[in-house]
C-alpha cells in the first residue's frame, strides 16, 4: 500500500489527488498527517499544498462535473468522516475515467455514499441554522457555542450573514475549537481562548446584556405555552430534536 | 419592561393562538436589505414543542378579548379564561428580540376581534407596519386577515406582510351557523377573494415594474377544524380543492379539534384528540398538490372517508391494482411516483440510475425504498410473475409487517362516522 499525507485542507486533498496521478502512486491510500496512527505500514508520500496542482483538479472536474456535484465533493469533505478521502478519490477516478456523465449513478457504491454523506452533512448544516441560539453581551455581541457532528461552520456562514446583518455575531465550534465572527463588515474565522468560565453563572452575568435573562425566560415561556398537551407526542418531539442538541436549548434546559 | 407582567401576558396570548395550526415561515422571497434584520426566504423549525409540532414563528393573539362567542374557540366571549392584551410597541419588542436570538423566524400575528373587525385589523397592521419601517425588519410576518375587515385594510396589510389568512373555521356552512353564529361563511369567502384578487393585482404589477412593491408574497391560506362536526372527508377535501383553485391558496390546514369545552354541541372534553384523521387530511392534501392526484381519485361517493389505517396513496393503488404491477424499469416517473413506498425525491432516483444500469430489488433497497409495500406494486422486467393478490390481503400483509406508529393510538373519532 502507498500511504499519501496531506495537511487537511480541501485543496491540500486536490493537490494530493493530483500527485497521485502525476507520481503513478498505485493502490493509494489518501488520509491526513494529523490523522495517521502506527498501524500504516507502507511507502508514505507526502503531499505539500500546491496551488497550481490544485487548481488544475478544480478545473478538470469543472469540466466534468455539474456545479451541484461539485458542491457535493466540498460537502462531503467538510463530514471529515474517517477514510471519506479515499471514496471522494475513487469517485474523481470514476469521473475522469468515463467521457460520459457519470455523475447521477447511484448504482456505483462510492457515488451513493457520497451522496448519502453530502445529504448527512446538509442535515447538520441545517439543524445548526435552527438550533444556533445567540446570547447578548453588553457589548452587544451575540454568541453562540456549537459543537456539530461535521464541521458545517464554512456551510452556515452566508446563511448568518445574510440574516444578521445589523448586529456583531460570533458562532464558535467548541469541538474544532474555531469561530465565525462578524464584525458589521464581513466575517471572519477566528481562532480563541474564552477568558470566562462559560460554566460559571456568576461570572457569566457580568458579562451578559441586561436584558438576555428576560428574553430567556420569555422564550422557555414561550415554549411551554404553545405546546398542547393532548397532543403530547414525545417521540416525534425527541425525532426533530435530537437530545445531544438539548444543551445548546434555553428551551431545553 | 415589567418582567411579570410580560411574561404573564405572553403565557396567556400564546396559549390561545396555539390551536392555529399554520407554521410555515417558507415561500416568501423577501430578502434582507440596506443592512437590516432577517429574511424570509428559508423555513426554518427552530424548534419543536413536545406534542411533535414545529415552532417557526412568535404565534400569538394581539389579545384574547373578543366580542365573538364561538363554541370551539378557548377564547369565546363566554368563556371564563384570563384576559391579556399586548401593546404594539411589546409584540414588535419580542419579535426583534426573539429574532436576533435565532429562536425564531418571525412573528404570526392574530387576534380575537375587539370592538370590530377594522379596529382590530388596524391594530394588526400597525404591529406589522412599525416591524417593517420603524425596525428595519425583514423575518417573516403572517398576518391573520379579520373576515369583514374593510377591503382597503386588507390591501395595506399585504405590503407589510409575507403571508395572510383567513380562516374557514368549519368545512360547511351548517356547522359554522351551528358553532360560530356570529360569523357567516359568505363573509370569509368574500375576503379570500378580495385577497386573490390584491395578490394577482400586484403580480401583474410585478411583471411590468421590478420595483413594484411586494404583496403578500407568501401568498394565503386558511384553516378548519376537522373532527368538531359531522363532516365526511369527501366534503373536507372537496372543499380544500375548491380553496386551491379558486382562490390560488398556498396552503389549507386541518387543525384535529381539542376538546376545550363542555358544551353539548361538541365532543366532550377527553375525547382523543383526532390526530390520525389530521394526518390522512394531510397525506391526501400533499397528494393533490405535488403528486398530480386528482381529488376524486382519492375520495369519491363510495368512499367518502379515509381509511385511517393506510395512507390515502396506499389506499388508492388498492383501489386501482389492475394498473400494477409497474415495470420500474421502464415506466414513466408520474406512474413511479403514485407507488406507494415511492415519493418523488426516490423516483427521481430511480429515473437517474436507470439510464446507466437496469434498476434491481438490491439498488431500491440501497436508496432507501421502504420494500414491505411496494414489492407489491412493482416488477423489474424479465423474471416477473403476476400474483393475483386481492386488495384486501395486500392491505392484510403490510398491516401485519409495519408496526404503524399509529397502532395504540387510534382515535375513536375515526369510527365515529
Amino acid at each position: 500500500m502507498n500511504i499519501v499525507l496531506y495537511d487537511g485542507s480541501f485543496e491540500g486533498l486536490f493537490t494530493a489527488f493530483f500527485e497521485v496521478y502525476e507520481y503513478k502512486i498505485e493502490q493509494p491510500f489518501i488520509c491526513k498527517e494529523s490523522n495517521t496512527s502506527s498501524s500504516l505500514f507502507g511507502i508514505i508520500h507526502h503531499v505539500n499544498f500546491n496551488e497550481e496542482k490544485s487548481k488544475r483538479v478544480l478545473e478538470k472536474l469543472k469540466e466534468k462535473l455539474s456545479p451541484q456535484s461539485l458542491s457535493k465533493l466540498h460537502t462531503v469533505y467538510l463530514s471529515e468522516i474517517k477514510d471519506i478521502e479515499n471514496v471522494m478519490f475513487r469517485f474523481v477516478q470514476y469521473v475522469l475515467a468515463n467521457t460520459q456523465s457519470v455523475e447521477n449513478n447511484l448504482g456505483h457504491p462510492d457515488i451513493l455514499l457520497i451522496n448519502q454523506t453530502d445529504k448527512k452533512v446538509h442535515r447538520e448544516k441545517h439543524r445548526m441554522e435552527a438550533f444556533v441560539r445567540f446570547q447578548c453581551t453588553k457589548d452587544k455581541l451575540y454568541y453562540s457555542i456549537i459543537q456539530p457532528d461535521y464541521n458545517v461552520l464554512p456551510l452556515i456562514k452566508k446563511h448568518f450573514e445574510k440574516r444578521y446583518a445589523d448586529q456583531r455575531w460570533l458562532i464558535y465550534d467548541s469541538r474544532r475549537k474555531y469561530g465565525l465572527y462578524y464584525d458589521l463588515e464581513k466575517t471572519k474565522e477566528v481562532l480563541l481562548n474564552f477568558e470566562i468560565d462559560l460554566n460559571n453563572k456568576e461570572a457569566l452575568k457580568e458579562v451578559l446584556d441586561n436584558e438576555e435573562e428576560l428574553y430567556k425566560t420569555l422564550w422557555q415561556q414561550y415554549f411551554q405555552s404553545v405546546n398542547i398537551k393532548a397532543r403530547k407526542n414525545m417521540k416525534l418531539h425527541i425525532q426533530h430534536m435530537p437530545k445531544r442538541y438539548w444543551k445548546y436549548l434555553p428551551e431545553k434546559q | 419592561m415589567n418582567a411579570d407582567r410580560i411574561t404573564e401576558k405572553l403565557s396567556i396570548l400564546a396559549d390561545a393562538a396555539k390551536y392555529d395550526a399554520s407554521c410555515a415561515s417558507s415561500g416568501s422571497k423577501r430578502k434582507n436589505e440596506n443592512k437590516g434584520l432577517g429574511n424570509a426566504s428559508n423555513g426554518i423549525c427552530h424548534a419543536y414543542t413536545e406534542d411533535g409540532r414545529c415552532v417557526s414563528l412568535l404565534k400569538i393573539l394581539l389579545t384574547n378579548h373578543c366580542i365573538y362567542d364561538c363554541a370551539y374557540c378557548v377564547s369565546r366571549k363566554s368563556n371564563d379564561v384570563r384576559r391579556a392584551a399586548f401593546t404594539v410597541q411589546e409584540v414588535v419588542d419580542l419579535t426583534i428580540n426573539f429574532y436576533r436570538r435565532n429562536y425564531i423566524e418571525g412573528l404570526f400575528l392574530s387576534s380575537g376581534i375587539f370592538s370590530d373587525p377594522d379596529y382590530t385589523m388596524e391594530r394588526l397592521i400597525k404591529v406589522a407596519k412599525r416591524l417593517r419601517t420603524e425596525e428595519n425588519f425583514h423575518g417573516y410576518i403572517h398576518l391573520k386577515t379579520i373576515p369583514g375587515a374593510n377591503e382597503e385594510l386588507i390591501k395595506e396589510a399585504g405590503l407589510w406582510a409575507d403571508r395572510l389568512s383567513i380562516n374557514v373555521e368549519m368545512p360547511t356552512e351548517k356547522s359554522l351557523a351551528l358553532l360560530a353564529p356570529d360569523k357567516k361563511q359568505s363573509t370569509m369567502l368574500q375576503s379570500m377573494q378580495h385577497l386573490k384578487n390584491a395578490i394577482a393585482a400586484n403580480r401583474d404589477e410585478k411583471k411590468l415594474f421590478k420595483k413594484a412593491p411586494m404583496f403578500a408574497p407568501a401568498g394565503q391560506s386558511t384553516q378548519m377544524v376537522i373532527g368538531a362536526t359531522p363532516e365526511t372527508d369527501l366534503e373536507i377535501l372537496y372543499l380544500a380543492h375548491g380553496f386551491y383553485k379558486k382562490f390560488n391558496m398556498r396552503k389549507v390546514y386541518y387543525s384535529g379539534y381539542v376538546p376545550i369545552s363542555n358544551d353539548n354541541r361538541l365532543p366532550a372534553i377527553g375525547t382523543p384528540v383526532p390526530m390520525i384523521r389530521e394526518n390522512r387530511l394531510y397525506q391526501a392534501d400533499w397528494l393533490m398538490r405535488n403528486y398530480g392526484f386528482k381529488v376524486n381519485e382519492i375520495v369519491d361517493r363510495e368512499n367518502p372517508l379515509l381509511d385511517m389505517e393506510i395512507d390515502p396513496k396506499l389506499g388508492w393503488a388498492l383501489r386501482n391494482l389492475h394498473l400494477f404491477p409497474l415495470d420500474i424499469n421502464k415506466a414513466d416517473k408520474q406512474l413511479i411516483v403514485r407507488v406507494p413506498g415511492i415519493g418523488i425525491q426516490s423516483a427521481d432516483k430511480i429515473c437517474a440510475a436507470r439510464n446507466y444500469n437496469r434498476i434491481t430489488w438490491e439498488y431500491l433497497k440501497k436508496i432507501g425504498i421502504a420494500m414491505n409495500r411496494t414489492k407489491y406494486f412493482i416488477h423489474t422486467g424479465n423474471t416477473f410473475q403476476k400474483k393475483d393478490w386481492q386488495p384486501w390481503q395486500i392491505k392484510q400483509f403490510i398491516l401485519s409487517e409495519g408496526n404503524s406508529k399509529y397502532k395504540k393510538n387510534f382515535s375513536p373519532q375515526a369510527s365515529l362516522f
